[in-house]
């Protein structure tokens, strides 16, 4: 049985202008509780992985440069 | 990151502490201060600085027992009745004589509690008989102040290691546990003389009614893997038939009201926009009233704030929106909904376990001692019924200071190498597999079936049923489950501990034949409390390989409950309402 990729759209979004992982920054991915989030290999950039979000918001409130948004899931809202 | 990595070390010491959430940052401090020579290391699945249940933070204590306002005897009282009696009090009373000590250490964190123009503790009254609310107006550095003690400590940390069993000697002594890299799938021994679990309660058992697998009323983090292992070591767990179900804003499965707006004058209502419980704190058998209401023709059910005064409401939104889930003002404003003008539609949750708001748990005494000699539990996943926040520091307090006299005094364990070997295969066994079932589907169908058969009210034929399609799950389980990183065989992993959790609810609630805490075991075809046969405990553990339960008897309680007193709980309704 093969895997099929299901689109969802994501809660968590990253300002790729302000965020500075390429500058070796990891702090969202280093807080996130379900470690959803991961850097890109393409951009250099925070971006989030898997949709498995609590909307808790360390990312958010813990990133440097204010480059995370965390909304809610559209299931819920 | 996430690709496989093959590996396998082995690490050795003294206290092992499995949870850096609230209970186990305060276990590992309390052992090494108890002892700084100790070897004491605190496992994670995520990162310490923002793990758990707390990691936003929290917006107050719900238990405090503070001189002034309330007694060790009155708090212990108060608890024995919310739970139907079922309570063995010397935990209860522990945690209650120590936690004025942890509310003071926390203060000299950082960690400010809300206090009157005098200096003193500012208490407010939510319980049905006494006043144990203490607000928290920086609640939002609990972490962060944790962490700072944490590294003080230098307690040695390791983060995003997933545990999967304990590890015992031949003759019963825990001795460790294995544990997989979240992102490597890399395997580890831990080695130990007393090991603390603090896993947090099994939050991702019952589905949302959103069907967002994520959104859960507990940190989804908290997954039930400290239930699971627990089980699989022998030690004995609790009451798990009395689940946890708590009310909600509908949808954002974020807790509501009694705590931080009841004490403004906010309360709970019919869509008559009518009080119809005297008290919100939350027990059974404010449940059980609760669901009624939802179900009647006066449902559903609301948080009222809009009879409030403009300046009340935003200091209630200030806490709510700031501290422990924040994201909360965000969902009302896409929903369009302000308290200010009109009532919020709120649900009750999915099912779970866990003693911090409800009962069930792995069996502990008042030193936080499991059934299995050197293993420990506190907070969400320990039997010390409604301990909250202030319950697992406490209680995580008590248990990191007897792990260290205890480990002081004992050699090193042995542990079986072919146990080992064994769970390192099955751990590993999604990876091996090209092809197969993901954990997202094999998760969802598992936490459907218990919202279709196991949440009350219970029915033993559909409870049966229940149990049949549970086991053709968990062959899916142990054949086709699939994992192509290592993010997946967490959630892999994690899934195999929710199946067990699943198990385990449906096999103690058969065994209970009566009903009891409100809704929390609302058994349909028993409807009645039968105290001549079940005023007990009941004690779920692994014989053979098989779940089997047995009655356990209360201790004889050290304060005494008045034979009117007892039934205080089953009063909630407004009584002109009826």
């Amino acid at each position: 049985m093969p895997l099929a990729f299901s689109p969802t759209t994501v809660p968590v979004v990253v300002d790729e202008a302000k965020c500075i992982a390429d500058k070796g920054c990891t702090v969202c991915v280093d807080v996130c509780p379900l470690d959803v989030l991961r850097i890109s290999d393409l951009t250099g950039k925070a971006h989030m992985k898997f949709d498995e979000c609590w909307y808790c918001m360390p990312c958010e409130k813990d990133c440097p440069t204010g480059a995370v948004t965390v909304n809610i899931p559209y299931l819920l809202r | 990151m996430d690709n496989f990595v093959e590996g396998l070390s082995e690490v050795t010491c003294d206290v092992l502490v499995i949870g850096g959430g609230t209970a186990g940052p305060m276990a590992a401090l309390k052992a090494k201060q108890k002892n700084p020579a100790l070897n004491v290391v605190l496992l994670e699945k995520a990162n310490v600085k923002r793990s758990g249940a707390i990691c936003m933070g929290m917006d107050g204590l719900n238990n405090a027992v503070v001189p002034g306002y309330a007694t060790p005897e009155q708090y212990t009282k108060e608890i024995t009745i919310a739970n139907d009696g079922i309570v063995d009090q010397a935990p209860v009373f522990k945690y209650a004589s120590r936690c004025y000590d942890i509310i003071q250490e926390l203060d000299r964190f950082g960690i400010r509690f809300q206090k009157n123009a005098n200096g003193d503790f500012d208490l407010k009254k939510v319980h049905h008989l006494g006043t144990y609310v203490l607000p928290m107006p920086n609640g939002d550095t609990v972490k962060k102040a944790l962490y700072r003690q944490i590294k003080r400590e230098r307690i040695l940390v390791s983060n995003r290691f997933m545990a999967t069993r304990l590890l015992t000697a031949s003759d019963g002594r825990i001795a460790g546990a294995t544990a997989v890299n979240t992102r490597t799938a890399e395997f580890l021994v831990l080695r130990a003389k007393t090991v603390i679990l603090c896993m947090g309660a099994a939050g991702r058992l019952g589905l949302p009614h959103s069907g967002y697998l994520f959104g859960t009323y507990e940190n989804p983090t908290n997954s039930g893997d400290g239930y699971a292992m627990a089980y699989h070591a022998g030690a004995a767990l609790a009451n798990l038939e009395c689940y946890q179900i708590n009310p909600l804003i509908k949808d954002y499965n974020g807790p509501a009201c009694a705590y931080v707006a009841g004490p403004f004058g906010a309360y709970t209502a019919n869509s008559e926009g009518n009080r119809f419980i005297e008290s919100d704190y939350w027990s059974g058998q404010m449940m059980q009233e609760f669901y009624n209401e939802l179900q009647s023709g006066k449902g559903p059910v609301f948080l009222k704030l809009n009879h409030l005064h403009a300046d009340t409401v935003g200091e209630i939104e200030e806490i709510l929106h700031k501290v422990e889930r924040p994201s909360r003002g965000r969902f009302h404003q896409a929903r369009g909904t302000d308290y200010r003008e009109k009532m919020i539609e709120m649900h009750i949750s999915e099912i779970g376990f866990c003693s911090g708001h409800s009962a069930s748990g792995v069996f502990v005494d008042e030193f936080a001692r499991t059934t299995v000699p050197g293993l420990y539990a506190a907070g969400d996943m320990a039997s010390v019924p409604h301990n909250y926040m202030l319950g697992a520091f406490t209680n995580g307090a008590v248990a990191g200071e007897h792990a260290a006299e205890v480990a002081l005094e004992t050699d090193l364990p042995d542990f079986d190498s072919e146990f080992v070997k064994a769970e390192r295969k099955r751990v590993l066994a999604p990876t091996r597999r090209e092809d197969g079932i993901p954990p997202n589907q094999l998760e969802y169908k598992t936490r459907r079936l218990v919202n279709d058969y196991l949440q009350p009210p219970k029915v033993t034929a559909r409870m049966r049923i229940g149990q049949a399609r549970l086991a053709e799950v968990r062959d899916d389980l142990e054949t086709a489950l699939v994992a192509r990183n290592a993010h997946e065989l967490m959630r892999s992993l994690e899934v195999s501990s929710i199946l067990d959790c699943a198990d385990m609810a449906a096999h103690a609630s058969l065994f209970r034949t009566e009903s009891r805490w409100g809704l929390y075991h609302n058994r349909v075809d028993y409807p009645k409390k039968d105290d001549d046969n079940w005023f007990c405990h009941t004690l779920l553990r692994k014989v053979d390989g098989r779940l089997v339960s047995e009655k356990r008897p209360i201790q004889p309680y050290i304060v005494p409950i008045e034979n009117e007193e007892r039934t205080a709980y089953d009063r909630l309704r407004v009584s002109n309402q009826a």
